[in-house]
């Protein structure tokens, strides 16, 4: 039995305050099962704030976030994040694997078939015993993505994912995010990089100042944003 | 100062012939040492690591008493696990006074605190870090406190070493407890406090030698065993 479908996630009004100040204000968007979601804006527009309020680690000031899938299946079991800086635990690759599998309740048996099956689409297999914090930056972002595909999620959010990667990494980050997402894992990602950001997204979320100025299809985006901040932000102004 | 350099010559002739007297003396003062420190591994390991992860109101006055009783007089613990154990204390019953296992009791009592309270501090940085990713991936407080725990393994040695240290070199609690009766509760520093009061200069210095040898011993292994796991493990 498949599980319960989550999706769509809703914001609903959200606004996010810290220390008297604001820093989202009413965010209205609706992410749905398929197209790849890239949130896109300059530094300091919210986007990593956003995907923390998608996985429960802050909880709004204002408004609602909702999961609306018709399954009322557990948000919480369905969706898994990739942080910009990912925590590796100080242990072998394949335990870091491991890890959030046992804590799930997943049988050894699966564990050890999933970790192997991750490991090996993600070009890992040959490292999966070297201790992780040894392995290269790529390495290291590329674990985390595995150790995260290993569960299976609905969902999946990734912020910033080859923020501080050279290019080659970073397109082996990328092919790695495609057969996820082949797989039928929603991706939502964050992203200030536009080449990255145009090879990834079917649809664009664009973020400035904390408030969302648009969500276009990414077709439509790339050649003409409806918002002036978009334009400028894709001429490289500085906004 | 001829009488120094005779004290000296006997004293590393007494640990060179390993006499029978002075090995015993080490042994047991190994083995109530280590045996407090294992306990207290057990009970303040978990109890720092739970005031690291979690917040509740208090939380704050809780860690200052527990930095605080890091420096608990030897002689006080002695004191208050005497009036326990003794025979018209509330422990009386079990007759433990003046036994190596209330010394291992006393001693445990002293270090709980300085691991509880290093393992706190550890734990509570290394949480800073992972606190997010943890949740993120499906932990709970519990769950989250035992994998910090065991990523801070490497400096929670320094915990332990401190503990030890802190066991093997205190007089003051162990002679309130123990009572430092020969072939039963007599240690290396309650050994050192009698003989030099005796006059035997000699065995106080052998002994006086070997305590520092094996803290240096102790501390020097651990270091190796830290370092050697630490580049297996990154």
């Amino acid at each position: 039995m498949p599980p319960a479908e989550v999706l769509p996630l809703v914001f609903d009004g959200v606004g996010l305050e810290a220390g008297g100040e604001w820093l989202l204000h009413d965010l209205c968007f609706r992410l749905d099962t398929g197209p790849c979601s890239v949130i896109l804006g300059p530094n300091g527009a919210g986007k990593t704030l956003t995907l923390r309020l998608c996985n429960g680690l802050i909880l709004p000031s204002r408004g609602r976030i909702r999961w609306a899938g018709s399954g009322g299946g557990d948000p919480a079991a369905a969706r898994a994040l990739v942080f910009q800086r990912p925590v590796l635990l100080r242990r072998s690759a394949a335990a870091n694997v491991d890890y959030p599998l046992r804590l799930r309740g997943v049988a050894r048996r699966e564990r050890e078939r999933r970790c192997e099956e991750v490991l090996e689409a993600t070009g890992l297999a040959p490292i999966a015993q070297r201790p992780a914090r040894k392995l290269s930056v790529g390495q290291q972002h590329r674990l985390a993505l595995a150790r995260v595909w290993a569960l299976r999620p609905q969902v999946l959010f990734l912020d910033e994912p080859a923020a501080s990667l050279d290019p080659a990494a970073s397109r082996s980050l990328e092919a790695a995010i495609h057969v996820i997402r082949k797989e039928g894992t929603k991706i939502v990602m964050t992203t200030h990089d536009l080449g990255q950001a145009k090879r990834m997204s079917d649809e664009v979320l664009f973020l400035h100042r904390g408030r969302l100025l648009e969500q276009t299809p990414a077709e439509q985006f790339w050649q003409e944003p409806r918002t002036a901040e978009a334009k400028g932000f894709l001429r490289g102004e500085v906004l | 100062m001829s009488e120094l350099s005779e004290a000296f010559r006997t004293a590393f002739q007494l640990i060179v012939e390993l006499d029978p007297k002075l090995v015993e003396i080490v042994l047991l003062s190994l083995r109530v040492s280590f045996s407090a420190l294992g306990l207290a591994a057990f009970l303040g390991m978990p109890l720092g690591a739970l005031l690291g992860v979690s917040r509740f109101p208090g939380r704050h006055g809780l860690i200052v008493l527990l930095n605080a009783l890091m420096g608990l007089p030897p002689v006080v613990v002695g004191l208050l696990v005497y009036l326990l154990l003794s025979r018209s204390g509330p422990l009386g019953g079990l007759g433990l006074l003046f036994t190596p296992t209330a010394m291992i009791l006393a001693q445990t009592v002293l270090i709980t605190p300085i691991i509880a309270a290093l393992t706190r501090q550890t734990v509570e940085d290394l949480w800073e870090e992972y606190q997010e990713q943890m949740r993120s991936l499906g932990a709970g407080t519990l769950e989250a406190a035992t994998t910090v725990l065991y990523e801070g393994r490497f400096s929670l040695l320094t915990a332990l070493l401190a503990g030890y240290g802190r066991a093997a070199a205190e007089v003051g609690a162990v002679i309130i407890v123990g009572g430092n009766i020969a072939h039963v509760t007599r240690v290396m520093t309650t050994a050192i406090v009698l003989e030099t009061n005796r006059g035997d200069l000699p065995l106080a210095l052998g002994l006086g030698i070997l305590l520092v040898l094996l803290a240096i011993a102790v501390n020097g292994s651990a270091q190796l065993i830290g370092e050697a796991a630490r580049r297996a493990a990154g």
